[in-house]
């Protein structure tokens, strides 16, 4: 039935499933082609650095105890280092953590692993998920697979650059302002935020708690939609915050849009957007249009303070998150003199700058004197952010449509400036922010480097956000990719 | 508003982190610098916004006063940090159950270390 | 008034009380909460703060929150937030706690201190939830603190009056009548050896007759409702001193030497503190409905004052007794079911001052465990008024129940409680100390004494009315004890023609 010229490894995670539980592939041989694979593309600290750690005899075990009847039996995933499992590391690309290995195991990992999926490697990332370009890695930046001089964009660039070269077909990552569409987009590949709650957080190495996510990545929709079914849904048990709903199926053949209006925020198509990208956006909604979709232009006025606002808030969350790193209990521990120069040397010694700026800006957003100036002004623009996507969506809008970045992967050490990089984020940060589902889809090339489009739907509502991006994707065909 | 050198040592300090006297004025105009971005809030009132839309959001959901808790399936000795112990060796920082830190003389220590 | 200059100045006080929660399971986790363990283990990922781990929060600990709130006369909020209050130390393993700031779950109750005449409310200001830290171990290991993690993560609510307090004397009496009241809702142990109930004393002096609150010291470390007396007097003192130097007071943490009774500042000033709160994203806003509260609200138990009042007036008892029969919430219960149970709560009040309390104190066990349920008491009580027994066969009675109940309970292993004991009437049939009241069995003991004793008989016949009682005695010898010396008066009268 999987009877083509193309490796099974690389029809995609459907194909690897159906063949596995059918018995005419073996978890064992899908996950000795992904390592093959790896090989092949160079995947190592060298070539593309999107791993910080794989273990293959350890990861074949893990296919023969596989279960071989689940939704992905025998596929091979990669989990991003911030994402606990108990053998490999979680160090979130850090040194304050590095070789730590986790206890206890995310309940993503665990719903995966009893879905069948294999894990074959830990995701490089920007340290504690904090980068736009996975270049603040403790271990080196990772490479973009379509242009390796380039980024692969992050915070999830290791995840990311592991499904675009093939290594996986499915990864998962995780999203605090875009970390999983923008790289998504960078590497020409699918990339998923759900609705805040939606995927439990716990075993998720928290970054900022209000706006973490994890992310689902895939070369094609229809395996983020079946990853998505498998991770999403209730535990209460074990995350406060998360959602008490039932998981509708995110899978559908459906690819009429008749009915569907379609929003585009005028607010994502700015006079800088560089033309090239413009044009293949437009080319997307005409797409839409094709499959009967209504496009109409709306507003979402506050979209310019969600970078100031996400650069107060996440800071704020992380200098608290990150106060557990002080070499008591686990991970690196320093000398220095007494406790304090203990606390000191670890901390100082352990975190990178990026992470470092990033603390210390949120204490000092906290701190007595500064926390209504910035603190509360920007939870209540937040709540101002958040009004406006529902204010649109009870508008009678179903969905929105986006470019996922203002610009294509750029080079490796092009963006030295904090707040030039923070810009990046700029079309992804606001669905954070208002808790909302959104996916980058490629749409096309510009000089040969991916674009993404992006589709932003109400909260919980990941169905329509899915139906649109498969109509999309069926309709864009090869075009998504020129 | 600009943050100062001092600033920066007031928060370094309670961040725990030290920041080495040569990087103070770099990081001070980083600082600063994305500081001054935020300023674009202030131009749009938003008073209450978030106390407004906190009072809708749901409640969250409590859990029964019982066990199971969730296992540790590797000892604490296994991720425990690592001090000098004899023959020059790393051992986990731990000795009959305890994690061990350097030593403070009183709880009021605490005090002067917070 | 102990410690003030007279007249001069006047104290005053406000305490934070921090009382554990009893609960199975810690605030955010399901790790018991048990005492005494091997250090670190009770922890998982969430208290341990390992990457990853979150809170969830316990149920019964929000319900026994609330409950103290409404025992104390706050209102409980249907909703309230949780906190992050940030600072480093080696016991708080996230590097802050989760506590309540801007939105407490309770506020604006209040303890009455004193008698219903002379005494007066102290405000409640504020109840709110919080976890409690680890423990630090300073002495031993050469070198080292040691850092024991089973009580990170316990449940705490933290109880704040308002500076209303303006003695030493007065701030224990608070303290008590708070701790009864928490003992009684049943929300804590409230012990202050095993650290479930700490208290911290602001404190302040003023010159008397002044409105204006001045600088006031927090003393830490008080350990026992005496030291915190010793504490308030002894900076009260130090304050009215500064003042009468013409100094001022630095606001600053104290601590209290138990040892030497001597408070001396913490080497850190207030103010260098920056806790830089802020809503805990990890756990949505607390929402309890207004049925949930009022349902709590319902089943709270009657609290001591008015259980005091309600003893003295339906039962006629004296103040002193109502006040002992009161201390415990189960002790007053037990006694209430006696008093009903029997008819006769005289009696009943007693019996349990005198001889339950006594079994207590040597058994050292709860009432909850005695073996004398207070059904058994009251038959024994009935029993005795109706002159089956003696007073002093009914104490045997008593003490063989007191007796065979701990027997019991340590062979069969069952509690005695859970066991279906003897009643009364069975073991004084038993022990054979049932007095003999039966007329027929009476008179022919009497006619055996009367021919075994002639010379006696014909005297007492003949109008010597004082051998009766030598007569009853030989009666009573011959019965072994279980004649009933009333009846046995009456027959012998009868029997003289009297």
């Amino acid at each position: 039935m999987t009877d083509t010229a193309e490796p099974l490894l690389m029809q995609g995670a459907g194909a690897i499933a159906r063949a596995v539980r059918a018995g005419s592939a073996s978890a064992r041989s899908v996950v000795e082609a992904s390592f093959a694979r790896a090989t092949q593309v160079d995947a190592g600290p060298g070539g593309l650095n999107c791993l910080v750690s794989s273990d293959r005899e350890a990861s074949l075990r893990a296919a023969d105890r596989a279960p071989e009847d689940g939704a992905l039996a025998g596929v091979p995933v990669v989990l991003k280092d911030n994402i606990a499992t108990t053998w490999l590391t979680t160090s979130c690309a850090s040194r304050i953590l590095e070789g730590y290995v986790s206890p206890y195991e995310a309940t993503a990992a665990l719903r995966l692993r009893e879905a069948g999926a294999v894990l074959v490697g830990k995701g490089n990332m920007d340290e504690f998920a904090m980068g736009s370009s996975t270049e603040h890695s403790a271990f080196g930046a990772a490479r973009n697979p379509l242009d390796r001089s380039r980024v692969p964009g992050g915070s999830s660039g290791g995840s990311a650059a592991a499904v675009a070269s093939g290594i996986v077909p499915v990864a998962l990552g995780s999203e605090t302002g875009g970390s999983v569409r923008q790289p998504a987009a960078f590497c020409g590949i699918v990339g998923v935020k759900p609705t805040y709650g939606r995927i439990s957080r716990f075993g998720l190495v928290a970054f900022a708690s209000s706006l973490d996510n994890i992310g689902v990545f895939g070369r094609r929709v229809d395996d983020a939609a079946r990853v998505m079914e498998v991770v999403s849904g209730d535990d209460t048990e074990h995350d406060a915050t998360s959602a008490p709903r039932a998981v509708a199926g995110f899978r559908t053949s459906e690819r009429d849009l008749t009915g569907m209006v379609i929003g585009k925020p005028k607010e994502y198509f700015p006079a800088s957007l560089p033309r090239a990208n413009s044009e293949r956006c437009e080319r997307a909604l005409d797409a839409l249009r094709a499959r009967g979709a209504e496009i109409r232009d709306v507003s979402l006025p506050h979209t310019d303070l969600a970078v100031p606002v996400y650069y107060i808030i996440a800071p704020a969350e992380c200098s608290a998150n990150l106060a557990r790193f002080d070499g008591v209990r686990y991970g690196l521990r320093i000398e220095g003199d007494g406790l304090r120069g203990m606390y000191e040397a670890t901390r100082s010694r352990g975190f990178g700058a990026e992470v470092t700026r990033r603390i210390l800006l949120g204490t000092y957003v906290l701190s007595a004197g500064y926390y209504d100036a910035y603190y509360r002004k920007a939870m209540d623009v937040r709540a101002l952010i958040t009004r406006d996507f529902s204010t649109v969506f009870a508008s009678g809008v179903h969905a929105l449509f986006t470019p996922t970045t203002p610009t294509p992967a750029f080079q490796h050490g092009a963006i030295s400036d904090p707040y030039e990089m923070y810009m990046s984020d700029i079309f992804t940060v606001t669905a954070n922010l208002a808790e909302v589902p959104a996916i980058s889809i490629p749409i096309g090339r510009v000089d040969g480097l991916p674009v993404g489009g992006q589709v932003i739907a109400p909260r919980f509502d990941e169905a329509t956000m899915f139906k649109v991006a498969y109509a999309l994707e069926e309709e864009l065909g090869k075009e998504a990719h020129r | 508003m600009p943050i100062s050198r001092d600033d920066v040592l007031h928060i370094a300090a309670l961040a725990r982190i030290a920041v080495p006297t040569a990087g103070l004025d770099t990081l001070a105009q980083e600082l600063s610098g994305i500081l001054r971005h935020m300023d674009a809030l202030q131009r749009v009132p938003s008073e209450g916004a978030a106390a407004a839309a906190d009072d809708a959001r749901e409640g969250m959901r409590l859990r029964a006063d019982a066990p199971p808790r969730v296992p540790l399936e590797h000892p604490r000795e296994s991720f425990a940090p690592t001090i000098e112990g004899r023959d020059r060796t790393r051992v986990p920082a731990m000795m009959d159950g305890f994690f061990l830190v350097p030593r403070l003389a009183t709880h009021e220590d605490a005090d002067e270390e917070a | 008034m102990s410690g003030s200059p007279p007249g001069r100045y006047e104290m005053v006080v406000g305490l934070e009380v921090h009382v554990q929660l009893k609960t199975r399971t810690k605030a955010f986790c399901r790790c018991s909460t048990s005492f005494g363990d091997p250090p670190n283990q009770n922890t998982c990922p969430t208290c341990l703060a390992l990457p990853g781990a979150l809170p969830v929060l316990n149920a019964h600990a929000v319900e026994l929150a609330a409950r103290a709130a409404l025992a104390l006369g706050c209102t409980v909020h249907t909703r309230s937030i949780f906190a992050r209050k940030n600072y480093f130390y080696p016991d708080l393993p996230k590097g802050y706690q989760i506590s309540q700031f801007d939105r407490p779950l309770a506020e604006w109750g209040s303890v009455s201190i004193g008698d219903t005449t002379t005494g007066r409310a102290i405000g409640v200001t504020r109840i709110h939830m919080e976890e409690d830290a680890g423990k630090s171990v300073h002495d031993r290991f050469p070198g080292f603190t040691a850092i024991d993690l089973n009580r990170s993560g316990v449940p705490l609510i933290e109880i704040v009056s308002e500076p209303e307090l303006r003695s030493s004397d007065e701030a224990t009496a608070y303290l008590r009548a708070l701790k009864e009241i928490l003992l009684y809702a049943e929300v804590s142990d409230c012990s202050m050896e095993e650290g479930s109930l700490r208290v911290d004393a602001n404190v302040s002096a003023r010159p008397a007759g002044d409105d204006a609150l001045r600088t006031r010291t927090e003393i830490k470390n008080l350990n026992s409702f005496s030291n915190v007396a010793k504490a308030l007097d002894a900076e009260f003192a130090r304050h009215c001193d500064v003042y009468d130097r013409g100094g001022t007071v630095q606001q600053q943490t104290m601590l209290f030497d138990a040892a030497g009774t001597q408070v001396r500042p913490a080497r850190s000033k207030e103010g260098s503190h920056d806790y830089r709160y802020f809503p805990e994203p990890d756990l949505p806003p607390l929402v309890l409905s207004q049925a949930y509260i009022q349902g709590l609200q319902y089943a709270l138990p009657e609290f001591p004052s008015a259980r005091r009042a309600r003893f003295t007036s339906s039962f006629g008892l004296s103040a002193v007794d109502s006040e002992v029969l009161t201390a415990s919430r189960d002790v007053g219960t037990y006694f209430e079911e006696v008093a009903r149970a029997s008819g006769d709560p005289k009696a009943a009040a007693n019996w349990v001052m005198g001889e339950v309390l006594a079994a207590l104190n040597e058994s050292g066990g709860p009432i909850a465990d005695f073996p004398v349920r207070s059904a058994r008491l009251a038959e024994l009580i009935t029993l005795s008024k109706g002159g089956a027994l003696s007073s002093t066969a009914a104490k045997k009675v008593f003490g063989a129940m007191v007796a065979e109940g701990a027997a019991g309970a340590a062979f069969a292993g069952a509690t005695p409680a859970g066991a279906t004991p003897a009643g009364a009437k069975e073991v004084a049939e038993r022990l054979g100390l049932l007095q003999v009241g039966d007329d027929a069995v009476l008179r022919g003991w009497i006619d055996e004494v009367l021919s075994e004793h002639p010379a006696e008989a014909a005297r007492y016949a003949g109008g010597e009315t004082k051998l009766q009682g030598v007569l009853v005695g030989f009666v009573m010898k011959k019965s072994g004890g279980r004649a009933d010396p009333k009846k046995v008066n009456q027959l012998l009268a009868e029997r003289a023609g009297r």
